[in-house]
């Protein structure tokens, strides 16, 4: 099965923003693309809820995998996604205000 | 007919426009049998989708306030219209779990990756647990937990609002705030007078009010209207856009109508809460917490002096009066060091901590020294949690060795109240921090909403000890302010001028309503509607003189 290992490069890990984006652009792809972080079992990447289970941090080598028409493309086009930091255009946080007294 | 219910008015304005409730979450009862499981996935599916919807809604409405709220409301959304999530939810309705419970333990299942995965993950577990409320609450046909999002103007009715339900508050959606819970000094309504919202609270019965019931609220008087009509809703308005342009209108120093002055300063944390242009006489309460917050040591001199010399040269020629770390083992900061308390609120706190950690002290005081000297303003220094006349005593010295000439002490024990005239022979003036003198007089937790009718501050007790102190300042001939959220409320700021209160500090935006206030009483009157409220059996009966 076409497989790419790649390593995350997001500051923030495989969380949030990077998660979002990853997980759209999965559901994009016309191929099913599974990812896993080493020996654990391999999870949908479509599915928002099972990408950020994977816990996957700035750093952690993930595997993804697919089969069928398009599969390497698909591959590619993810890996090189989960490859870049996509925090890195991410908006500030807000900081929330408090209300105290005398 | 419209129906009318009443409440505490505790921030002063009218507002009219259809109500909507904070639902409590959903409980859960026991699993019921299935009868029809295709008819359940439906309404499982449902369900998901309802929130998506909803979510989606939230998401875009956030968009104009803070791009990290939508990211994460999106973020929510992609988790609930995740296929996994529909497939355990599928297998458990197909194994003859209801819809509610298949939602619920689907979510329980990715809960559990999450803590397990720690650090950030565990943080979104409250992010899951939101959508599950979500979920649940719509298979069962509940109504959304959490603040609703009508997509309009509304009024918002809750049981009583925590800081937590109101982070995500876009002030521009809300008409005003109504609480069946909650008292004048709860979060409602300093929140309230400190976006300018009219509120209401103990009304009892508002939860009752269907979504999108169009009501009046009267933020003064507590009156509320159910089921008005359309031309009540255009006189409500009016009358609203006719009070703020009056509100508006008055400018300049407090003052009865006669001329007897009361100064009307305002309540800040930074120099980001100072009035824009002119329109307070100074500040009555400057809190220095924010700098020693969430820091691991002490902030440095030099950061102290920038920070307080920043809301110094804001008010040249202008009273500021600046209350030294009130922090202890009820506000722990780290860099302190203090142990945990059994009982915090009565520990280690205030000017307590002083003699334990002198140098925080000590370094605060020559840093405000030396802002001062940068700067025209009239610099007055006070400590929070004084009990006696020797605390205060060895507060003062202290100032002088600084350089200060101008020390005060807070009162917010009875025991400051009651021998206010021992304090005011070794300090310059007198504060009184009506919140915390509540909660000592009364022995009533201020975090406790079951206590709220105790922490009124109509309380005559609460009164008395306000006149206790109003008679020892006018005595020595020194002023005595009050700085709680009391000084907030108008008709109660009427009160405390005719009990001899010399200023009223309170957050900027109340200060044209107390003005008003003030303006429309003789001193005379002031003091005849003391008198009367301090004879009163109690809080409602003395808030009843004064409002009607």
């Amino acid at each position: 099965m076409p497989s790419r290992t790649v390593t995350v490069g997001s500051a923030s890990g495989l969380h949030a923003r990077p998660a979002a984006l990853f997980v759209a652009a999965a559901a994009a792809e016309p191929v099913p693309v599974t990812i896993r972080v080493g020996d654990r079992r391999a999870v949908p990447a479509r599915s928002m809820l099972s990408v950020l289970s994977l816990g996957a941090k700035c750093g952690t080598e993930v595997v993804l995998e697919a089969e069928g028409e398009g599969a390497d493309d698909a591959l590619d086009a993810l890996a090189d996604l989960l490859a870049r930091d996509l925090d890195a255009d991410a908006p500030p946080a807000t900081a929330p205000a408090g209300t105290g007294d005398g | 007919m419209a129906d009318t219910l009443r409440g505490i008015g505790v921030s002063p304005g009218l507002a009219a426009g259809p109500a909507y409730r904070v639902a409590a979450p959903p409980r859960l009862g026991a699993p019921t049998p299935v009868a029809d499981q295709d008819a359940e996935l439906a309404r499982a599916v449902g369900a998901l989708a309802t929130v998506a919807v909803d979510l989606t809604g939230r998401a875009a409405a956030a968009e104009r306030r803070s791009v990290a709220a939508a990211e994460i409301l999106r973020a929510q959304v992609l988790m609930v219209e995740d296929p996994a999530l529909a497939e355990a939810v599928t297998d458990a309705v197909h194994s003859g779990t209801d819809a509610a419970h298949a939602i619920d333990a689907a979510l329980a299942a990715f809960r559990e990756a999450f803590e397990a995965a720690g650090g950030y993950l565990a943080e979104r577990v409250a992010d899951l647990d939101d959508l599950r409320d979500r979920a649940v609450a719509a298979c069962l046909g509940r109504p959304m937990p959490g603040i609703p999002a009508p997509g309009h103007p509304f009024v918002l009715i809750a049981h009583d609002l925590a800081p937590a339900d109101t982070a995500g508050l876009d002030p521009g959606d809300v008409l005003a705030l109504l609480t069946v819970a909650g008292g004048p000094t709860s979060h409602t309504a300093i929140l309230a007078r400190a976006l300018g919202l009219p509120a209401v609270v103990r009304c009892a019965g508002a939860l009752d009010v269907p979504d999108g019931t169009v009501v009046t609220v009267d933020g003064g008087t507590g009156q509320v209207a159910i089921g008005v009509d359309e031309q009540t809703v255009a006189d409500t308005r009016a009358a609203e856009q006719r009070r703020r342009q009056r509100v508006g209108r008055s400018t300049g120093p407090g003052r009865t109508a006669d001329g007897h002055p009361v100064a009307l300063l305002a309540n800040v944390g930074s120099a980001r809460d100072l009035p824009p242009g002119d329109d307070c006489e100074g500040v009555g309460l400057f809190r220095t917490e924010l700098l020693y917050l969430d820091r691991t040591d002490a902030p440095g001199r030099d950061e102290q002096i920038s920070a307080y010399a920043e809301v110094f040269a804001a008010l040249p020629n202008r009273k500021v009066v600046v209350r030294t770390l009130d922090a202890g083992a009820d506000k722990p900061l780290p860099f302190l060091g203090l142990p945990d308390e059994p009982n915090p609120a009565l520990g280690v706190r205030g000017l307590r901590v002083a003699p334990q950690r002198p140098a925080v002290l000590r370094t605060q005081l020559e840093a405000i020294a030396k802002a001062a000297r940068t700067a025209a303003a009239e610099v007055w220094v006070m400590a929070p949690m004084v009990s006696t006349a020797a605390e205060a005593a060895w507060f003062a010295a202290e100032c002088r060795d600084a350089g200060l000439p101008v020390a005060g002490a807070m009162v917010e024990v009875p025991a400051a109240a009651l021998r206010a005239g021992a304090l005011l022979r070794e300090v310059d003036f007198l504060s009184i921090g009506t919140n915390d003198l509540s909660q000592y007089t009364f022995a009533a937790d201020r975090m406790c909403g079951e206590l709220a009718e105790l922490l009124d501050p109509w309380q005559p007790a609460l009164l008395a000890l306000v006149a206790a102190c109003a008679d020892a300042g006018q005595a020595a001939g020194k002023p005595v302010g009050v700085c709680g959220e009391a000084a907030a409320d108008p008709a109660l700021a009427v009160v405390l001028a005719g009990l001899g209160v010399t200023s009223l500090s309170m957050s900027a935006r109340s200060i044209p309503a107390v003005r008003d206030a003030l303006a429309a009483h003789t001193l005379a009157d002031c003091r005849r509607l003391a008198h009367a409220a301090l004879a009163a059996d109690d809080a409602v009966a003395a808030r009843a003189i004064v409002t009607g």
